[in-house]
């Protein structure tokens, strides 16, 4: 494409390689001034290497960058930041005691002639920007005491107030309610009716649709195609970026609920402060169905699950797996009565990245036989244990079995920890956000499994932070606000804004509930 | 450039450079201050394998830092820093000695009490660090340098005590002869003894002159020990999984507070057992006033680093760092350049092990360097 003052960047011939790796390879993009510009792709697809490129955190091997029609070399963040572009990371860069005015000047003070900084009029900057582009930002709330998404709304106002004309956004739906999404989108607007350009990093396609004028799409570091997002589908979309054919909805039969397995009644836990994260929860778990928790982030999710699996302690009520209270006992117990957890942190809770495949797949039953032998180890029943799970699961590559577990893939570390979990043969199934971080791939690939444990007659709970998640996936949807449930509902008898309402604290009303 | 590359990400192969490294600094520092390098480090290697005395003293000195070294490597793989190994060092010298003065029993039943009341009283010194840690979540660092400090006193208390004081002198009475694990400690200085190894000079110099001991074959046995007890065993299995990954370990039904207990418990009776050994191994067979730690404890850490934590590495790492102590007197005596050179020297070598992660580091960038060229 031809060089034009009418881009805002563009971007040719950019590889980038890490070792042997080719992250990148003959990378194109062309993002018009004053458009909001998706760039759509797998985890590992390459988009954020493509952008920290643009943003000075990695040099090219090769290829050439122009801002608005100049070639430049940037060859640091400091650079970019004098181009005017601004990056707003996936996990935020806040500091969490200080209020949003003092993160916002935040190496950027303003100073009277004393050298002190001058807040009041840091603060009416601010105030300026927030009414210009309708942020709804208390500029004197510390930031540990408002919302994600208002936190998000800070990095955002934290770029515009350095008064950048790009803005690149780095996912910044994966947090947020879908009201919060629907006021991103409306800010992104705004923002580009006045002039700035907006380049956003995403692999949820609804949200293309919603938002963006042009996408462009790369796979496995390769430049495959831009297109007018108002010509194409979500589902040529998703073609486009996995290469193959994907369904975009689960497939599944309905569910056919046995007894109950699984009981919380009256459940309340302290969090860290001492303070009720989760208060008189109830809930049921039958035999082959499949329990959505549909939920913000913070909303005693956390809590319940430490809760259940035994790492804190429980100040009130009962949790019942088969009859059996299981509460404040240890975590080793809640194992031996047939649960299994796929945590939601999987580096921290879930694999001892150190460890091979072998070793992590064992962590629960070392010590059972055939897996241990008169207090040894028993290496050879462990490795072909683990080459049975391995081809089992399709974890790849398929002879990682004393690779360690760091070496992996994120898709491919959630499958051994998936095959782990449920090759425990569990009664009651927990997944805490089982595809946080997975591609579309591995996403189809960890719902047709917990579906498939369901048939097979598991209970299964799901605790997502993704509402499609456990739309798509669950049968009955519980949806949990400030530690409680506050209603449920059968799979279909309810629609997307009734369950993101009464997620962010809003009343059910009677009207937006289907028939059911 | 592969071969190099792969050769470069070995973790033998940063420690030699480390080493060296640690040689290069000493050279120049040598240099500087105006004593012949070469002829130092001639001194050095000559003090060390000249002669089969200095090579069985060599061993003696690094016996018990190689096991403090297991002591400090162990805990490490299990997540713990175990500065403490000085203290557990000193209470299992304590042990040993107020065991070994009291008890006179045959040696094949006094030997083992002695030698285990030294490792009862380390892995006491060595749970209580663990048992803070586990139940009351306080910094094994802090806890093992104060019970550094009350061992260290406890010992000189112990000295003074009347039933364990030795009139005019600064130290206790000796164990019983019975506690000796010198090799053949009577025979080799009867008439007999001494005919018999007279034509043998080798042998004669190494038994007649030095304390050798069994220390060695224990340390030896214990890295080989902790080796298999670490990589092959389900206890060790569940040590290393709390320490590399604390949350990991917890949430798959680990007890983590027990093992941290448990992994301290046996640090401690390591560092014990040097100390005991070195009582029933080595002359004087007693414990002194001291005025200052004699580092037999925090040696073991810098062979524990050298090691990369590697058990059986801690042998080798120990009988270097015993040839640098033992050699170095060498040098003083020689060449007249002061001892502190061998402890630049070792500073340098530790200090250079500690950033030998930048080696795995370039052989990457060497690697990327290789790609980019071919292409």
């Amino acid at each position: 494409m031809e060089i034009s003052k009418e881009y805002a960047v563009q971007m040719h011939g950019i590889t980038k390689m890490f070792g042997s790796f080719c992250a990148l390879d003959n990378v194109n993009l062309d993002v018009k001034k004053g458009s909001i510009h998706a760039i759509l792709g797998e985890n590992g697809a390459g988009k954020s290497t493509l952008m920290n490129v643009l943003y000075g955190l990695y040099q090219a091997e090769a290829g050439e960058i122009y801002l608005n029609g100049e070639k430049v070399n940037i060859k640091n963040p400091n650079i970019a930041i004098e181009h005017g572009i601004g990056m707003v990371h996936q996990h935020f860069m806040l500091v969490d005691n200080f209020t949003v005015t003092q993160n916002i000047i935040l190496g950027n003070e303003i100073t009277n002639q004393f050298g002190v900084i001058d807040m009041k009029k840091a603060r009416e900057g601010i105030l300026q920007i927030v009414k210009k582009y309708g942020l709804e930002v208390d500029p004197d709330s510390k930031i540990e005491d408002i919302s994600v998404g208002m936190q998000q709304r800070v990095e955002i106002l934290k770029a515009l107030y350095r008064g950048v004309d790009l803005l690149i956004l780095d996912e910044p739906t994966a947090v947020l309610t879908p009201q919060e999404i629907e006021d991103l989108i409306q800010i992104m607007h705004n923002l580009v009716s006045d002039g700035k350009t907006i380049i956003i990093i995403t692999h949820k396609l609804k949200e293309i649709k919603a938002s963006s004028g042009v996408c462009t799409i790369i796979r496995r570091g390769k430049y495959i195609d831009t297109v007018s997002v108002s010509d194409v589908d979500e589902e040529e979309l998703a073609t486009k970026m996995v290469g193959h054919a994907v369904k975009l909805v689960v497939e599944k039969t309905p569910a056919v609920p046995g007894d109950v397995v699984f009981e919380i009644s009256d459940l309340t836990v302290k969090d860290d402060r001492k303070l009720d994260a989760v208060k008189n929860l109830s809930l049921k778990v039958r035999k082959g169905e499949i329990v959505g928790i549909a939920g913000i982030d913070g909303n005693g999710q956390k809590e319940l699950v430490e809760a259940i699996t035994c790492l804190t302690k429980v100040t009130g009520g009962t949790i019942k797996i088969n009859g059996n209270e299981i509460q404040n006992t240890t975590p080793r117990n809640v194992i031996d009565h047939k649960i299994s957890t796929i945590h939601e942190d999987r580096q921290k809770r879930g694999l001892v990245l150190p460890f091979t495949v072998a070793e992590n797949v064992v962590i629960e039953k070392y010590r059972s036989k055939p897996y241990c032998k008169g207090g040894m180890l028993n290496r050879s029943e462990i490795l072909s244990y683990t080459k049975g799970l391995i081809k089992d699961y399709d974890i790849r590559p398929d002879d990682c079995e004393n690779q360690p577990v760091r070496g992996l893939s994120g898709g491919n570390q959630q499958k051994v920890i998936i095959a782990r979990e449920i090759s425990n043969r569990p009664d009651l199934l927990i997944a805490v956000q089982p595809t946080r971080g997975l591609d579309v791939g591995a996403i189809e690939y960890v719902h047709k499994t917990l579906i498939r444990e369901r048939d097979a007659g598991k209970a299964i709970l799901l605790i997502s932070l993704e509402l499609d998640e456990v739309m798509n996936v669950a049968d009955t949807i519980d949806v949990i606000y400030a530690g409680t449930i506050v209603d449920s509902f059968k799979q279909g008898e309810v629609d997307e804004e009734t369950i993101g309402l009464l997620m962010a604290g809003g009343k059910q009303n009677e009207n937006n509930r289907k028939d059911s | 450039m592969k071969i190099i590359v792969k050769i470069l990400k070995k973790p033998i192969t940063s420690t030699l450079i480390a080493i060296l490294f640690g040689f290069l600094v000493a050279a120049i520092i040598l240099a500087v201050t105006g004593y012949n390098p070469w002829q130092s480090f001639g001194a050095l290697f000559n003090g060390i394998f000249a002669r089969p005395k200095y090579i069985s003293n060599v061993i003696i000195k690094a016996t018990p830092i190689i096991l403090t070294g297991l002591s400090v490597a162990f805990a490490f793989k299990t997540g713990m820093f175990n500065i403490g190994a000085e203290g557990q060092y000193i209470a299992g010298t304590i042990a040993a000695v107020c065991v070994g003065v009291k008890l006179n029993l045959a040696a094949p039943i006094q030997i083992p009490l002695v030698v285990l009341s030294g490792v009862l009283a380390g892995a006491i010194f060595g749970g209580i660090i663990g048992f803070l840690k586990a139940k009351f979540g306080i910094h094994e660092v802090i806890t093992s340098i104060m019970l550094n400090w009350i061992a260290l006193y406890l010992s000189n208390f112990i000295v003074n005590t009347d039933a364990y004081h030795q009139p005019n002198s600064t130290s206790s009475y000796a164990v019983n002869d019975s506690s000796f694990t010198m090799l053949l400690p009577n025979w080799k200085t009867s008439k007999a003894g001494m005919a018999a190894l007279k034509p043998n000079q080798w042998l004669y110099e190494m038994m007649i002159k030095t304390d050798v001991n069994f220390g060695i074959l224990v340390a030896v046995i214990m890295a080989v020990v902790i080796s298999v007890l670490l990589y092959r065993s389900t206890k060790g299995y569940e040590l290393r999984s709390v320490g590399f990954n604390r949350d990991a370990a917890e949430f798959a039904g680990i007890n983590v507070n027990r093992n941290i207990t448990q992994a301290m418990i046996i640090a401690g009776a390591l560092a014990g057992l040097a100390g005991a050994l070195a009582i029933t191994g080595n002359a004087p067979h007693k414990i002194s006033t001291m005025a200052a730690f004699e580092n037999n404890g925090f040696n073991g850490l810098s062979v524990a680093l050298i090691a990369g934590s590697s058990p059986v590495g801690c042998i080798f790492a120990g009988l270097l760092f015993g040839g640098l102590l033992y050699g170095g007197q060498s040098v003083q005596q020689e060449v007249g350049a002061p001892t502190e050179i061998i402890n630049i020297m070792i500073g340098t070598i530790v200090f250079f092990v500690a950033l030998t992660k930048v080696v795995p580091l370039f052989a990457d960038k060497l690697e990327k360097r290789g790609t980019s060229h071919a292409k």
